[in-house]
């Protein structure tokens, strides 16, 4: 479009003599245009096509490596429809949309439904892979050097930064060579076969991998392992554990006792005991009969459940009431300076968030925090630590973050109720509480119970203040699980989950889709009802 | 509010400024004619007076946790206790200290921040405006399911699934290591999951807002979609980008519990998951390094939300006003 602007004007009169040549010289100049911005944008599309489609086909092979079908295959459909948008003509709004989706599907719509596969299952520390992996590891576990058996003489090689024993058979002198999960494999030397052999400094910069290395004698791992302690004599050592592909069964060698694969993704003996680590297993709605039938999760769960209601109901209590009150002190015209009070009034708001909690967390301490200290002289009130006040606490740090939001929002929405309304009420003889609470009130309600409804949902899950300010304490002695008496929901899912050795998936999947069904029942229900509200204005 | 800044709307027509302009040099001379009699004291006081003195408990409230922690960050003696003496010392000592202990890597951290938080909010700015010009300006079978669709699916927030990312991230860290657990772009990848959404529908509102006949007429001129797109309509929004991009930005630099899922290494940190484990080990020890790395945190942040405060006040009553 910048081309006619160009035109020297002696030609460009000569041309404009001729309407036709004039049309079609602008046509030209439009194609030559089009041409131009789509020589870029292809150069462009191409490339990122040409990354995303190689990225797509390693994927596909390592995946097809690891026999994963399924993934394979998804990911070879998702990618031939994202060519298919680029490359055909039309289809503009997929063109616009795809971006953005591909990142919505697998971020946000897989890993919910993912949510909800996990919430079926036993995934958690103990259980986190399949069953072949499991049988490996236990009888790896569970190895016993076997008594007076033969010295291997040894050497220490690597290969890929991966570590092998190169190992000389006691009695016949040859030499085979074998890993983690290398079964021994004979070799005439090692450098031929393309280990690099240790040397001593080497063996000692390296000793804790080289302690854990079990290489099994051969494809049956009943047979054993060996195993070197010192990096030039290996000993056979044997799994205290048989197992049996047959019967499906693992068999404590010293004991007799007889675990079998009852289904619970755990070897199980007959009174009950499991040895782990197990294998994940589909085990139905067990996690969320657990969370309300266990005693120990229970009585936490219900605890924890309450309190989230409380104290999102009351975050949004507290901080409208003082937020609309602020706002309707500062709607005044007639007071001056109003513009730097709310500068100074929303810097909470602007503060991050987790670093608000930290510091408060810090001025509530029991023995050296200003709160205690300074403004109440030296007392030892235990802020933190006590259930109750550790609420309270937590009520007044979210006032403090809080507020600035529905001061703002309720100042928006003052402003625009049109003064004439408030004028009519006042020559009707109206006070001025009156005209608050019967006009502007529920005008105001009006556009802001939407937001209140979305503070409410962003409250039952606000993570950050519950687990930097109390970090959920003080911890409630009788469960069975990592909770605490602040502790909401989201942050008791992420304790289940990431905190402390024993991590369980599967119930904090349980609890994830537990709080997804209250807050989206809630808000449907409070959204149905405010819609009445709009009706009745 | 964030609406009036549209360059289209914004600029009142020059008549009415005019006028408007009258109408205020009017007022003024009629003050001056008839200087209103000074209020007395108790009627100021009834009317006006007392909203100061609820400012000012306010203003104490608000910036008192403020000026605690700048008070903490300057006293050499480090602890809660000593913070508590308030302004009482100036030592720049403990800015110096956060960048000397090579576990708690404060610098990192901080880079660390800034790129995963500028990199997440300029994705979520592109993947939310080409989403909202697709919904905006074309007509397609399923946009208004996927308008609705997209709101549904914000109702189960990220921040629940992090079981489940976590799980996916260890999944995709086997096949790409760069893309997979511990990977800062893998992370952004993850954020810009939530791209879509509110976002696209603010956006959405405001794309609306420019008149069509601007791009026929670019159309007409010869111009294909994707220079409408980048040449003339991002322009013309540029006020709702700002805005989306500083809150993703905000909420990026915000997030503890999926940056601390995903990332491990502590060099590969952010400040909100760094900082956190600091203060957890050494509250008592170390607090003045804390306070420290919080103000040096703080200000970013804060200065941005001032800075465009106004945009934002506008973005969070947008949705109330419809």
């Amino acid at each position: 479009m910048t081309i006619p602007t160009l035109d020297t004007d002696d030609r460009a009169s000569d041309r404009r003599a001729d309407p036709a040549t004039e049309k079609r010289r602008r046509r030209a100049a439009a194609f030559a245009d089009a041409a131009s911005a789509g020589w870029k944008v292809w150069l462009f599309k191409i490339v990122a096509l040409g990354i995303v489609d190689a990225m797509a086909i390693y994927a596909i092979l390592v995946l097809v490596v690891q026999e994963q079908w399924v993934i394979a295959v998804a990911i070879a459909v998702g990618v031939v429809v994202l060519n298919a948008i680029y490359l055909i003509p039309g289809l503009l709004p997929a063109k616009y949309l795809a971006p953005g989706l591909v990142f919505l599907f697998i971020f946000q719509i897989f890993v919910v439904l993912y949510t909800v596969y996990i919430a079926f299952t036993n995934y958690g520390s103990g259980h986190n892979s399949d069953k072949e992996d499991a049988i490996t590891s236990l009888l790896q576990q569970s190895q016993t050097r076997v008594a007076d058996s033969a010295t291997y003489p040894v050497q220490i090689a690597s290969r890929d930064g991966e570590f092998f024993l190169v190992v000389e058979d006691p009695e016949t002198g040859d030499l085979s060579v074998g890993g983690n999960e290398l079964p021994l494999e004979s070799i005439s030397s090692p450098e031929a076969a393309g280990y690099d052999v240790l040397d001593f400094s080497q063996i000692l910069a390296n000793q804790a991998e080289i302690g854990a290395l079990a290489v099994p004698l051969d494809d049956d791992l009943n047979d054993g392992y060996l195993r070197t302690t010192d990096g030039s004599n290996a000993y056979l050592f044997q799994s205290s554990l048989e197992w049996d592909p047959v019967a499906d069964t693992m068999t404590n060698t010293e004991t007799g006792v007889v675990y079998r694969d009852i289904g619970t993704g755990a070897f199980t003996a007959d009174d009950g005991t499991e040895i782990l680590p197990g294998w994940q297993v589909w085990v139905g709605g067990e996690n969320f009969v657990r969370a309300v039938t266990e005693e120990s999760i229970r009585g936490p769960f219900i605890a924890v459940l309450i309190w989230t209601f409380v104290f999102a109901f009351l975050s949004v209590a507290t901080t409208f009431v003082l937020g609309l009150f602020l706002a309707v002190v500062f709607n005044d015209p007639k007071m001056k300076s109003r513009k730097y009070y709310r500068v100074i009034l929303i810097l909470p708001y602007a503060f991050p968030a987790f670093l608000s909690a930290l510091i408060w967390a810090g001025m509530f301490n029991q023995d050296f925090g200003f709160i205690n200290q300074v403004l109440l002289g030296g007392a030892s009130i235990p802020w933190l630590l006590d259930p109750i006040l550790a609420k309270v606490a937590i009520l007044i740090v979210n006032l403090w973050l809080g507020f600035p939001y529905m001061f703002l929002v309720c100042t928006g929405a003052l402003q625009s109720i049109p003064d004439d309304i408030q004028e009519a009420g006042r020559v009707d003889g109206a006070g001025v509480w009156q005209v608050f609470r019967h006009i502007k009130f529920p005008l105001l309600l009006v556009s802001v119970a939407p937001l209140l409804i979305s503070s409410f949902a962003f409250n039952f899950n606000n993570f950050n203040i519950v687990y930097m300010l109390t970090n959920g304490g003080p911890r409630f002695a009788d469960a069975s699980i990592n909770v605490g008496a602040t502790d909401i929901l989201i942050s008791m899912v992420y304790k289940v989950a990431f905190v402390g050795a024993n991590r369980d998936y599967g119930l904090a999947s349980a609890f994830s889709i537990i709080i997804f069904i209250l807050v989206a029942v809630i808000s449907y229900v409070s959204f149905r009802q405010t819609k009445v509200l709009e009706e009745l204005n | 509010m964030a609406l009036n800044s549209n360059p289209l709307t914004s600029q009142p027509a020059p008549a009415l400024a005019e006028a408007l302009a009258d109408d205020r040099r009017g007022a003024a001379a009629a003050e001056k004619a008839a200087p209103a009699p000074r209020r007395p004291f108790g009627r100021w006081f009834r009317e006006t007076g007392w909203r100061h003195i609820i400012g000012i408990v306010m203003l104490l409230f608000c910036a008192f946790p403020l000026a605690y922690v700048l008070s903490a960050s300057l006293n050499p003696g480090g602890t809660l206790l000593t913070a508590n003496s308030l302004f009482s010392t100036f030592d720049l000592g403990a800015y110096f200290r956060l960048f000397e202990n090579p576990s708690q890597p404060y610098g990192a951290w901080f880079v660390n921040t800034l790129v995963i938080g500028l990199a997440t909010a300029f994705g979520t700015v592109l993947l939310g405006a080409l989403a909202a010009y697709a919904f905006s300006r074309m007509r397609f079978t399923g946009r208004r399911f996927g308008l609705l669709t997209l709101l549904l699916v914000q109702m189960f927030p990220q921040l629940l699934a992090f079981v489940a990312i976590f799980l996916l991230m260890s999944a995709i860290a086997d096949i790409f290591p760069a893309l997979g657990l511990n990977s800062q772009l893998g992370l952004i990848m993850v954020y810009l999951g939530g791209a879509l959404g509110v976002n696209t529908y603010l956006m959405y509102g405001f794309f609306n807002t420019v008149p069509a006949s601007i791009d026929e007429a670019a159309k007409i001129d010869g111009a294909g979609h994707a220079r409408i797109f980048f040449t003339i309509i991002l322009r013309l929004v540029a006020p709702i980008l700002a805005v989306v991009g500083l809150l993703s930005f905000l909420a990026t630099t915000n997030d503890f519990v999926i940056a601390s899922v995903v990332l491990s290494d502590p060099d590969k940190q952010t400040l909100a998951v760094g900082l956190y484990q600091f203060v957890s080990q050494e509250t008592a020890r170390n607090w003045s390094v804390f306070a420290a790395g919080a103000v040096l945190a703080a200000i970013i942040p804060v200065a941005l939300f001032l800075a465009l405060q106004r945009f934002i006040v506008g973005g969070l009553t947008a949705g109330s006003v419809k």
